[in-house]
């Protein structure tokens, strides 16, 4: 346990103390809400319509391109070696890891995204079924983030090979994600019946996505 | 690892491999006359789609191909993982681009089918988007090989990444027909209402070709991969020798 | 988790601990590296690699911390007590430091002492920070450090955190005099304790005793991977 909390304790400072943590993923998130109605024009009952589907899509890309923070660091200064020295395996290692990822981009994102959603005319009444929604959701995201991390840390040109690994991936989150956030819209039945789901969906990411990392990074250090 | 080597065994595979292959190739050349003879020439059309219905013998069984190799693909790097077999790795690796152009095709058909059925090339239907996204994966598993200079960090790396996949598989599937019925598509869907047998016949037939041909091609290609392996081999023996 | 701590601590009191190697094998990219390695340890021992660049000796303290796997052959601890994880009860002192410039020289040593020791371990970062002398730089961001002073940083853990196996890759690399001999104290020191240590050199690092082990000695073995040469001349490929 005290292992677990310094793991956590340290990444969380080093990502408020180092660029590319929340800052900067907040920042890149309004610039894509902002080139979205330049994208496709600013007819207000369309933002309404297309807004969940828009906030989604710039959260999965928030989160998919922080990604590369999560082992890269360790990797490249040897403390990943000594990470596995402990008695805290890789996966758990690598679920810790996952999870401050989580809480320093999902988390402040899904609390602010809603908000933003103002920009592009998003019904009200949604506001806090997308909050929800995407605040179980990305918990996924960020594993699954992890998990195509893990399977890059010794790329020396990852970043695109991250997205094309791990975005096909990201189809269920979404789908069920933004199902979950239509809210009383489609039904109040299939809205809850979808949370469900991505409940569903969340587990199974957060069983396979560290295993998965632990034995990707303990190819990568052989 | 010698035991292993032992027991994968290429060089035994090799001469399994030019022992079967002309026998396999005109098996597949068969089977590809006999199917599309009676996909192209002998089957009827339908008096829905016309003549365009014949493009299913093409398009229904590379998506049954595509979703098979896929399934090869995983077996074999979970056998690779699991038992460090060196011809697993290899087998998977093989899979993969036979695996993409059988998909490319089953949504390539797809298109071409979409356009006098649907009047447009392409419809975001349940079937097409996972096609499409079974191709993504495809893509990821081949840059993976590509990515990686150690053959065996390679294999380890795309067998990770090839077993996720199969567990999400299931998963996107069923995430995407539950979107497509959400949105309730005013399209037909790509199966027919029921299957007359002079459609299945030789629907059997041409899925059987298909079968053939991966295996064909497959053997093949590990056959390429094996000597890849043994010229890297043999340069790096060279390079030690300067 | 807290059972394995235990398992780590009542390790520390076990006088007559021996650590073996049998018949290692190391493969790295298809080339084998070195084969049929023998080597045994014992409490208060140490051993001395040596041998040229590539020829192994990074990858033998890399496959006792459990982050190579041999190719061939098995590690033994004491007689036949293979429960324990071997990387639980190793330092692995490596090239590289470890160590986040983001952080303080305190912060960095403290999270390393509260990750690996565990539970209930007072692990004390003053110790690290005393053996080095490096008291006055406690509250520097480790980015500021020179490269020595980054070595020392490292080496810290060995002094703060108890664990009966050093694994030292190139230990002096980048240290003053002084620091070498500070060292030397901790490893004297350490080897009176019943410790064992195993370390990587091409200097003398001055300790009486120490056994070496020579990797020039290991006679040298053909590369084979997936095929046999016999494949070659039967023209199959």
């Amino acid at each position: 346990m005290k292992s677990f909390m310094a793991l956590l304790k340290r990444d969380l400072v080093l990502a408020w103390r180092q660029g590319g943590g929340v800052g900067t993923a907040v920042g890149f998130f309004l610039t894509v809400i902002v080139l979205l109605p330049l994208g496709i024009g600013p007819d207000q009952s369309l933002l309404q319509r297309i807004a969940p589907g828009g906030l989604w899509i710039a959260l999965l890309l928030s989160v998919l391109l922080s990604a590369d923070r999560i082992y890269q660091a360790d990797y490249d200064d040897g403390s990943l070696e000594v990470l596995t020295m402990g008695a805290m395996p890789l996966e758990i290692v690598a679920a810790v890891k996952s999870l401050s990822h989580w809480l320093t981009s999902g988390l402040p994102l899904a609390i602010i995204a809603p908000l933003l959603g103002f920009l592009l005319n998003l019904d009200t009444s949604l506001v806090f079924p997308i909050m929800g929604a995407m605040m179980l959701g990305s918990i996924g995201l960020s594993f699954l983030a992890s998990l195509g991390a893990a399977v890059t840390v010794g790329l020396r040109r990852g970043g695109l090979l991250v997205s094309l690994l791990v975005l096909p991936l990201y189809v269920p989150v979404m789908i069920f994600g933004i199902s979950a956030s239509s809210g009383g819209l489609s039904g109040p039945d299939v809205s809850s019946a979808a949370m469900g789901i991505l409940s569903g969906i969340t587990l199974v990411i957060l069983v396979v996505a560290p295993f998965g990392s632990g034995a990707a990074l303990r190819t990568y250090m052989r | 690892m010698a035991k292993i080597e032992k027991f994968a065994n290429p060089t035994r595979f090799l001469r399994l491999q030019e022992k079967v292959q002309l026998w396999l190739v005109a098996i597949t050349v068969i089977l590809f006359a006999v199917g599309l003879y009676y996909s192209l020439v002998k089957a009827p059309a339908d008096y829905q789609q016309g003549e365009t219905v014949r493009i299913m013998f093409v398009h229904v069984p590379a998506a049954w191909g595509a979703t098979m190799v896929y399934a090869v693909m995983a077996l074999s790097s979970a056998i690779g993982i699991i038992f460090r077999h060196p011809l697993a790795d290899l087998s998977a690796k093989a899979a993969a681009p036979i695996g993409a152009v059988f998909t490319f095709l089953a949504l390539f058909t797809g298109a071409l089918w979409g356009k006098p059925m649907w009047g447009t090339y392409w419809v975001w239907d349940a079937r097409l988007t996972s096609f499409f996204v079974l191709f993504l994966l495809y893509l990821g598993y081949m840059a993976i090989w590509q990515a990686i200079d150690d053959h065996h960090r390679a294999a380890r790396i795309a067998a990770i990444v090839a077993l996720v996949g199969a567990i999400n598989l299931p998963i996107i599937k069923f995430s995407v027909d539950w979107w497509n019925s959400l949105h309730q598509p005013s399209i037909m869907s790509m199966k027919g209402s029921s299957v007359h047998s002079s459609i299945l016949i030789p629907l059997l037939i041409m899925a059987l070709a298909y079968s053939f041909l991966f295996l064909t091609l497959h053997l093949l290609s590990l056959r390429a991969e094996l000597r890849k392996h043994k010229i890297r081999q043999l340069q790096m023996q060279a390079a030690k020798r300067v | 988790m807290d059972s394995s701590f235990d398992l780590i601590n009542s390790m520390l009191y076990i006088v007559g601990m021996k650590l073996t190697g049998k018949a290692l094998s190391c493969e790295r990219g298809g080339r084998q590296v070195f084969d049929g390695l023998d080597f045994s340890v014992e409490s208060g021992g140490m051993l001395e690699l040596r041998g040229p660049n590539g020829a192994g000796k990074t990858s033998l303290l890399r496959m006792i911390a459990g982050l190579n796997e041999p190719a061939r052959g098995e590690f033994e601890i004491q007689e036949g007590d293979n429960e324990v994880n071997l990387a639980q009860i190793c330092h692995f002192i490596a090239h590289q430091e470890a160590f986040k410039p983001a952080l303080t020289v305190a912060e960095n040593l403290q999270f390393w002492a509260d990750f690996l020791s565990g539970s209930d371990d007072k692990a004390d970062i003053s110790v690290a920070l005393e053996a080095f002398s490096m008291e006055p730089l406690a509250e520097l961001s480790a980015a500021l450090l020179s490269a020595g002073q980054k070595r020392r940083l490292a080496l810290g853990r060995l002094a703060m955190i108890k664990r009966p196996i050093w694994l030292l890759d190139e230990p002096t690399v980048g240290l003053d005099k002084k620091s070498v001999g500070q060292l030397q104290s901790l490893m004297r020191q350490h080897l009176d304790e019943d410790g064992i240590i195993i370390a990587t050199t091409h200097i003398d690092l001055g300790m009486e005793g120490a056994k070496v082990f020579d990797f020039a000695t290991l006679p040298e073995r053909a590369d084979h991977g997936m095929y046999d040469d016999a494949d070659l001349e039967e023209g199959m490929l």
